[in-house]
């Protein structure tokens, strides 16, 4: 079963923008499905009517068959959203803001009650229960907002941007609190800006550019596609002034910095071969930009040479 | 159909925003109460001495209603206008609207916070008018019946002004510019008897007026309108404003772009 199924979905704002394009797409049960794309593109504004926050102009919204305007309220208890901005009342205490948004759900106080301490001491939140919102920090506010998304158990969580400026140390281990959710069963929506975060977590991505979805495909087959993938080699020794290696394109950036440009036929082992017959050792190496980048860069790029 | 979930919901809103008046207690309890005390001191009896009797009663007997139901209309539609403005403003709006709570509830929900403010202040006032004067209970059906009503259309109205305001601002120009002169227009202070025959017609096109003197009539037993009139005049206005909210919200004015 499709936990979500977008046929034909437009949006056209009043003041003339075109944000949809009547875009189709399917999430499966228990996916973690990445949703990448330019500022603009389209992102938020698929989300917003998927959680009834912005009114589409034509198309169908179905949340595990239900669909979003006949079978309204069973589709909306499906869903759970963590939104790109602080949307909660800062004036209220952490534990009455998890609380209020079961109630909203229809769950009574107690299970409630219930809920939300579980899953506030999931997420490290627990001694600030009685906090006042405004109080705590961006990543605490950050995964406040994921507790509270989780409150009623959906079975579909989408999270837009739900890392946004939080440390590193906060993100991994958000990174580690989502796989838990999806690996316990619920489906999961994810943008982000953070291509490594989607490559490191999604197995389906779409990309979606002006409106319109140009890509939409296993992770791992999206990723064999890419042409090209620069490395970063830190050598041990200096480099002489020139390095070139026979079928590579390389760039020496600092004395003990190297960059390859690797074509997708070929092999890192060769690049290491030939780097020894010169008499360079590398010590380390690492991929310049995430492939998922690199790959997004050129789908994006390339759309809008298309559109020039 | 409404079922144990919408109930749960319903139950949610409400408890939520009686927290809110009494967390900030000192904006909407306080304020009223200071007002009416010194609209009693200076009106009912410095001035309403040298006025002498209205319609039978003593001046500061005449205006304890008014001022008792004035309170009720600013109180009801101030606690509405502002929460829901709240909420949009600062985003958490978005807390309800994700939700399967259909409109429905969320407009009874915030019309019965309305109702709590609007209540709780009403009996604070009428204590503060009982130091001044004795109000006897001629029609407390009605008395209650009135306020209870007339809470709700001003709910329901600050409801409709906080979906349209755009900003600080647009919550304010309703109750200065168009609630206040019409409260105190609305026979808060005179009996419309005293005015010439031509403002008493352009009087009558004011609902306040009735809201005003059914109230007056269930605590004095005087009235310048037919109840019946009144109560068919607030019920429509209930009834008007609440289905005018629902397809606000079902539209997603000011909600959903």
């Amino acid at each position: 079963m499709n936990a979500l199924s977008l046929h034909g979905l437009s949006k056209v704002y009043d003041n003339g923008v075109e944000a949809l394009k009547g875009i189709d797409l399917q999430v499966e049960q228990g996916d973690f499905f990445a949703l990448l794309g330019p500022n603009g593109a389209g992102k938020t504004t698929a989300i917003g009517i998927v959680t009834s926050l912005i009114n589409k102009t034509a198309g169908s919204v179905e949340i595990f068959g239900h669909d979003l305007d006949r079978e309204t309220e069973k589709a909306k208890s499906c869903i759970g959203l963590v939104p790109q901005e602080v949307n909660f009342n800062q004036f209220e205490k952490v534990f009455e803001i998890l609380t209020n948004q079961a109630g909203f759900y229809g769950l009574p106080l107690k299970l409630a009650s219930k809920r939300a301490e579980s899953h506030l001491r999931d997420l490290q939140l627990w001694d600030k229960r009685d906090e006042i919102a405004r109080n705590l920090s961006g990543g605490m506010k950050r995964r406040l907002m994921i507790a509270r998304a989780l409150v009623h158990r959906p079975p579909l969580l989408i999270l837009d941007e739900p890392t946004a400026g939080v440390d590193i140390e906060i993100r991994r281990s958000m990174w580690e609190f989502m796989r838990k959710i999806n690996s316990e069963g619920t489906t999961i929506i994810l943008t982000t800006h953070y291509l490594e975060e989607a490559e490191s977590l999604c197995r389906n991505i779409a990309i979606i550019d002006a409106g319109t979805i140009i890509e939409h495909d296993r992770m791992s087959r999206l990723l064999r596609r890419l042409s090209m993938e620069t490395f970063v080699l830190d050598v041990e020794r200096a480099l002489p002034e020139v390095v070139s290696i026979d079928g590579y394109v390389t760039r020496r950036v600092d004395s003990h910095t190297l960059e390859v440009d690797k074509p997708q036929d070929r092999n890192v082992n060769e690049i290491f071969e030939l780097l020894s017959k010169k008499g360079i050792r590398a010590g380390s190496m690492r991929n310049k930009a995430s492939r998922l980048e690199e790959l997004f860069m050129n789908m994006v790029d390339n759309k809008m040479t298309e559109r020039q | 159909m409404i079922n144990r979930n919408h109930v749960v919901a319903l139950q949610t809103i409400v408890a939520r925003e009686f927290r809110r008046v009494r967390r900030i207690w000192i904006q909407t309890i306080v304020p009223p109460a200071i007002t009416m005390t010194l609209y009693f001191i200076i009106f009912g009896n410095l001035i309403g001495k040298r006025i002498g009797e209205m319609d039978g009663f003593t001046y500061m007997q005449f205006i304890a209603p008014g001022l008792i139901m004035m309170s009720i209309i600013s109180n009801s539609y101030g606690n509405v206008v502002s929460s829901f403005f709240g909420s949009r403003f600062g985003k958490y709006v978005e807390e309800m609207l994700v939700s399967p709570m259909p409109n429905y509830i969320m407009l009874i929900g915030y019309m019965a916070g309305g109702l709590i403010r609007g209540v709780t202040v009403g009996i604070l006032v009428a204590l503060i008018a009982l130091f001044f004067t004795d109000l006897r209970l001629e029609h407390p059906w009605i008395m209650l019946s009135i306020v209870a009503l007339t809470s709700m259309v001003f709910s329901l109205a600050g409801f409709v002004n906080a979906i349209y305001a755009k900003n600080f601002d647009g919550i304010s120009i309703i109750p200065t510019f168009v609630l206040t002169p019409l409260t105190y227009l609305g026979g808060v202070f005179y009996s419309i008897s005293l005015l010439p025959e031509f403002w008493q017609t352009v009087s009558r096109a004011n609902p306040i007026l009735y809201m005003v003197n059914a109230f007056r009539y269930g605590i004095l037993g005087v009235s310048d309108i037919q109840i019946q009139t009144a109560y068919i005049i607030i019920i429509a206005f209930v009834i008007g404003l609440f289905i005018f909210n629902l397809h606000l919200l079902r539209r997603g004015v000011g909600l959903r772009p």
